[in-house]
């Protein structure tokens, strides 16, 4: 790890100067940070330390329905909030089937979004990455490709966003509230992550001191509650990032989908929106054909960016599965392997 | 330039002066205050061998600064038992085999004692076993662990109906 200056912000004013400074970072639970700085990915100037400021740690029920979230709440508190699980299921089974107790407990709300890729090339210094060093290639094309995008990336950079959480917000119209050196603004989440396009270094739209102080649900995003799934198939049960990943909720009426929402994650730098899907889904009637008209219509741009064809079949299964379930209604209660297509003891036999 | 922290580590206030802000949780509490309960397994947050309490919250002390929580209540191994009395899950532990090579066992340990205070596992397996995902086991014990964490949170569960009779 390199040596660093290390400052603790007394308030969100003095944070963005201290971290509109070249080099400098924000430093939240730091699960991610100190991970990539140990591995020497991350060569961080100065920690601007945010742990400490206050208010930032409330999940407030805002007056018109909508829910505001503290970038500070832990992404355990999140999902285990009674009142927020019951609005936002999908939401809090993204949040359970992500990482393992011990870091949902530490991890913050927005340091999930701001999440760096798990792309084995990016996390060793000896491959070329033009994320790290732009310019300097990438060694995961013709490498070993089997987790890589196949929606949105480009010959420059093949790796996916591993963030689960996104994935629902991300179909629910979440909204970033930033704090920057030129006041506050907002920003949608579907528009906080950017495409590699010929830069790969450049993951988000934030600018240097850009501090996420607050992410926004609206009240349109609770009345899905009764018909939110997400689903996540991974190489193993518990504690892995996703292979593929879906999010689907329907709002039904008098036998038809009135509105749907879905959403992918493990197949792009961001977590995709499926939009077409969604717009084919309404109207219609929640049936098996139905949904694989949607699978269809949200993979229809995909590619395979390496040895991993196989990714765009699976997302389209993933997507009738995940509807199907949507479609049968949240569980009561949060499944025991929370996102699992699995359950029972069978699997451990 | 030198870091001033104050840390209540197992019950006793601890003032802690660090010359260099990279030193780790775990770092600090094997290296510098001599608790090695704590095992450095991966040091990289995927093994859970690191697994200490703060705030009465399981966290990886290998992926948390210690400057950075000036003030925080910690407890680890060391201060789980009373004296020569263990903890339930300690006694559990010993009871059902729930390791072999012993490496892992303070984590997996202060990993089931915060998974039995979260509540969400109850004394279902399949949720014992999911929320005690973080902590690896070389030596495979994970049949005994299950067992020692469903019957550490049944006794616990009983101590504390007959508390409140």
């Amino acid at each position: 790890m390199n040596r660093f200056d290390y400052v603790r912000a007394g308030s969100v004013a003095e944070a963005v100067a201290a971290a509109a400074e070249p080099g400098a970072v924000y430093l939240a639970a730091g699960t991610n940070l100190l991970d990539l700085m140990k591995g020497s990915i991350a060569r961080p100037g100065r920690l601007v330390d945010v742990t400490h400021l206050p208010g930032l740690d409330r999940i407030e029920h805002l007056p018109g329905g909508g829910v505001r979230i503290g970038a500070l709440v832990r992404n355990s508190d999140l999902a285990y909030d009674p009142d927020f699980a019951k609005s936002h299921p999908a939401v809090a089974e993204a949040l359970l089937s992500g990482a393992s107790a011990q870091l949902r407990n530490a991890a913050t709300v927005a340091g999930n979004l701001l999440q760096r890729t798990r792309c084995p090339y990016f996390y060793d210094p000896a491959s070329a990455c033009n994320k790290r060093d732009p310019g300097a290639g990438c060694d995961a094309r013709g490498g070993e490709t089997r987790l890589h995008a196949v929606l949105g990336w480009s010959e420059h950079c093949i790796a996916t966003h591993p963030s689960d959480f996104c994935v629902p917000l991300v179909s629910l119209d979440a909204v970033v509230e930033v704090e920057g050196t030129s006041g506050a603004r907002e920003v949608p989440l579907d528009a906080l992550h950017r495409l590699p396009e010929d830069r790969p270094d450049r993951e988000t739209v934030l600018e240097p001191g850009d501090l996420i102080v607050a992410l926004r649900l609206p009240a349109e995003a609770a009345g899905f509650a009764g018909h939110s799934r997400y689903l996540k198939v991974r190489d193993r049960t518990s504690y892995a990032f996703a292979v593929v990943s879906a999010s689907a909720s329907l709002r039904l009426e008098g036998g038809r989908i009135g509105e749907a929402r879905l959403a992918l994650g493990g197949v792009a730098l961001k977590p995709w929106r499926a939009r077409a899907a969604e717009a084919a889904l309404t109207g219609a009637e929640p049936t098996e054909r139905s949904f694989a008209r949607a699978a269809e219509a949200a993979l229809a741009e995909a590619r395979p960016s390496g040895d991993n064809a196989y990714k765009i079949e699976l997302a389209r299964r993933l997507i009738v599965r995940t509807l199907t379930l949507a479609a049968d209604g949240t569980p009561e209660r949060m499944p025991a392997l929370p996102a699992s297509a699995f359950s029972g003891d069978a699997l451990h036999a | 330039m030198t870091f001033r922290l104050t840390l209540t580590v197992n019950g006793e206030p601890r003032a802690i002066e660090l010359d260099d802000p990279r030193v780790t949780l775990l770092d600090l509490l094997r290296e510098r205050l001599g608790l090695t309960g704590s095992k450095k397994g991966c040091d990289r947050g995927q093994c859970g061998a690191c697994t200490v309490l703060v705030a009465g919250r399981r966290v990886n002390s290998c992926l948390a600064l210690a400057v950075s929580l000036d003030g925080a209540d910690i407890l680890t191994i060391e201060g789980l038992a009373r004296g020569d009395a263990l903890h339930p899950v300690q006694s559990a532990f010993i009871e059902h085999d729930g390791f072999q090579c012993g490496f892992c066992t303070p984590g997996q340990i202060m990993s089931a004692v915060g998974l039995i205070r979260e509540g969400q596992a109850g004394d279902d397996p399949e949720r014992i076993r999911e929320g005690m995902s973080g902590n690896l086991c070389r030596c495979g014990a994970y049949i005994g662990i299950t067992q020692a964490v469903l019957d550490a949170q049944a006794r616990m569960a009983g101590a504390t109906q007959g508390d409140a009779a």
